[in-house]
């Protein structure tokens, strides 16, 4: 079997602070295909955008600790060197950040930066790169794109902007296009046109696509496969369809538990999760989710003292957790499903 | 809930405007208005919760800051508990901030970081100079223990807490003065998602235990939903309609809202190309509301749109059919399973 496109092997990213190790990424994998999307969902401090940052080599070396394996079509970036992974960025993987006011440049044109970029990684004259930028706006709907480019990023409205910083992103067509929250400061109903439009993009380009979010309507929408990471981990890593349908790790059911649906009735009372999510600091012993599980008590302590593999539920299913697969079953089916279902 | 709307409404809004001038030069010449929020008619009933849901820019946080009468109105008039308060002063207005209390998104910039807990949740009695019964600390302490907080935390500065719970500081000083009115703005959407049923279900019990009565202003039509009574849905400085939960979101008549709610994602994989394909794909922008479109303001945006949606206004009415305060201003309303823009349009399970 030939090996995959990119393949995370125990990645870990921790931070030296004052106040201690901030063990934001500690021992993550997943791999993924081109033409594949990976959906990443996590709350705040869960480790998702440092472990994009991550892929992209863009951890100073003199603050972060990074171990492990990202392998990006045969290419380690953890150990390659600063001007190899330079080259790749932008050619190979490029990214789309949450707020594209903060990521661009207000200085300059959309068009100047958008040429840039293009002209960093192909030996073309401006004109050429130029058009190349009508062409990219012109692609992801910016109406007229020729007059458009000479615009500096705050004319544009909040989805053009995004719009546009797809189109940089993709300008030199990379081959993995890593969106950390691309539709979270917009309003829904740009949402959709952009989930759209990047779903149509990735077709085209066949790139592979990580999107991170705390939306699990987005992941839905868009990801073959699904990772749910916790305090740094992955706690549950399948596909779309097996993680949506029959998720095993009690985090992933607080999560569903708490979100209001609007394709299902109105339940009376929302399931929250309680607690609050782990300190990176001081990420609780053994399992990080366990002060706030319901169902500890159940794996008769070790919940408290051990940390749980990411072991097989079945088909392919990863899950970290201390209950076994039927338990965990069994919960769902009988306790979870229908509580989420009661309203429908 | 038609119980509920019988008798005087806690608060009504008739024609309420908010026009805020573009001036120019140093002679500060008035050039043009931003039209935030330009004649809206509602009303709040004791005990309900009104959403009010639109996409930024709609008017609903202006709304808000509105009926709380944090600003003034530039026309139209607020009457709460049977009173015109849409001009009163600073001075008049104060007693009745004891009434109305406002919860605000975001839970970092609205705490004072320099002010202990037990300072900011004591302001209010400070502030109105009320007497409790067993000193303003125990009082506070009752208070921080009803949000789901520890008492003993009556010291700790807000920097000490959680989003979620600085979140619940905000609503503990809220309820301080026993409000009849609630406006909360956007409470849920600065907080991890497992925060946010937290602080959902907590507005919930407060208000049955309370007897509280809440506008809560927000973006997510699904938390919106699952809090509120009745919904107003906003575009561009106007109520576009307006209905019981259940009317609204089973049989939505505004093209609009049928739009804002097919692009609401769904969690679900398995719907994802069924979705797509009912979706209603808006293109574009909202327009801008310093020159908003003539006639219908939707219209620029609205597959169903003809003429006379660009001469003519059309009115907040109860259309036939519709059950009673299910209001539409629309000319061409959406029928139950039509067929929009080629793509028929499910109601969502009821």
């Amino acid at each position: 079997m030939a090996a995959p496109f990119l393949e995370l092997r125990d990645l870990k990213i921790h931070f030296p602070t004052d106040d201690g190790l901030v063990k934001s990424v500690d021992g993550l994998s997943f791999s993924l295909e081109r033409g594949k999307t990976l959906g990443i969902v996590g709350e705040s401090g869960s480790g998702k955008s440092v472990t994009s940052l991550g892929i992209l080599g863009l951890h100073n070396k003199r603050n972060a600790r990074v171990s492990g394996e990202i392998v990006l079509d045969g290419t380690d970036i953890v150990t390659a060197s600063p001007e190899s992974v330079r080259k790749m960025r932008g050619q190979k993987m490029a990214m789309i950040f949450q707020d594209p006011l903060s990521a661009m440049h207000p200085y300059y044109t959309v068009g100047v930066q958008i040429i840039e970029a293009y002209r960093v990684h192909n030996n073309v004259s401006k004109s050429v790169a130029r058009k190349h930028a009508i062409e990219m706006l012109n692609r992801v709907g910016i109406p007229q794109a020729a007059r458009r480019v000479d615009d500096y990023p705050h004319q544009f409205s909040g989805g053009m902007r995004q719009r546009a910083m797809i189109a940089m992103a993709l300008s030199c067509d990379p081959e993995l296009l890593i969106a950390d929250e691309p539709t979270t400061a917009l309003d829904v109903t740009v949402q959709a046109q952009i989930l759209d439009l990047m779903r149509d993009l990735q077709k085209e380009f066949n790139s592979a696509l990580i999107i991170i979010t705390h939306d699990l309507g987005v992941v839905a929408e868009l990801a073959d496969d699904v990772l749910v990471m916790y305090g740094g981990k992955g706690i549950e890593y399948g596909s779309a369809i097996t993680t949506f349908e029959g998720p095993q790790h009690p985090y992933t059911w607080g999560l569903l538990g708490s979100m209001p649906r609007l394709d299902q009735g109105v339940s009376a009372r929302l399931l929250p999760i309680s607690g609050t999510p782990p300190s990176l600091i001081n990420v609780p012993t053994g399992c990080a989710f366990h002060p706030r599980c319901a169902y500890e008590p159940l794996t008769g302590g070790r919940g408290k003292t051990e940390v749980p593999e990411l072991v097989n539920a079945g088909g392919g299913h990863l899950v970290r957790c201390h209950l076994s697969v039927s338990e965990r079953q069994r919960i769902w089916a009988e306790e979870i499903k229908p509580k989420l279902e009661a309203g429908a | 809930m038609s119980d509920i709307r019988t008798g005087e409404p806690l608060l009504s809004a008739k024609g309420l405007e908010k026009h805020f001038p573009i001036t120019k030069g140093i002679l500060k010449r008035k050039i043009g208005a931003v039209k935030a929020v330009d004649g809206i008619d509602f009303e709040v009933f004791k005990g309900e919760t009104l959403g009010l849901v639109g996409e930024s820019g709609c008017g609903k946080s202006t709304t808000g800051r509105l009926i709380t009468r944090l600003i003034e109105p530039t026309g139209g008039s607020i009457q709460f508990e049977g009173h015109d308060i849409s001009h009163l002063s600073q001075g008049k207005l104060r007693p009745l901030r004891r009434d109305m209390q406002m919860i605000f998104q975001d839970p970092f910039s609205s705490l004072n970081p320099r002010h202990t807990v037990g300072s900011i949740v004591g302001a209010p009695f400070r502030i109105q100079g009320i007497k409790t019964e067993n000193g303003v600390k125990r009082a506070v302490q009752d208070l921080l223990k009803l949000v789901g907080l520890n008492p003993e935390h009556y010291n700790r500065y807000p920097h000490e807490f959680s989003g979620g719970q600085r979140q619940r500081i905000g609503i503990a000083r809220t309820l301080a003065l026993k409000p009849k009115l609630i406006i909360a703005d956007e409470p849920v959407s600065a907080l991890d998602v497992s925060i946010q049923a937290q602080v959902v279900n907590l507005l919930e019990d407060l208000q049955e235990e309370l007897g509280l009565t809440y506008v809560v202003i927000a973006h997510d039509l699904s938390v919106v939903r699952h809090i509120s009574d009745r919904v107003a849905v906003m575009y561009l400085g106007k109520i576009v309609e307006i209905a019981d939960r259940e009317a609204l979101y089973a049989h939505p008549r505004h093209p609009y809202t049928v739009a804002l709610m097919s692009a609401v994602p769904v969690p679900d994989p398995r719907r994802r190309n069924l979705a797509q394909r009912e979706r209603v794909l808006l293109t574009g922008d909202v327009p801008s509301p310093i020159d908003p479109p003539s006639g219908c303001r939707f219209r620029t945006r609205c597959w169903k749109a003809q003429e006379i949606c660009a001469t003519e206004e059309p009115p907040l009415v109860e259309r036939p059919g519709d059950p009673p305060g299910h209001q539409t201003a629309c000319h061409f309303p959406v029928a139950d399973d039509e067929a929009v823009a080629g793509r028929k349009v499910k109601a969502p399970v009821a």
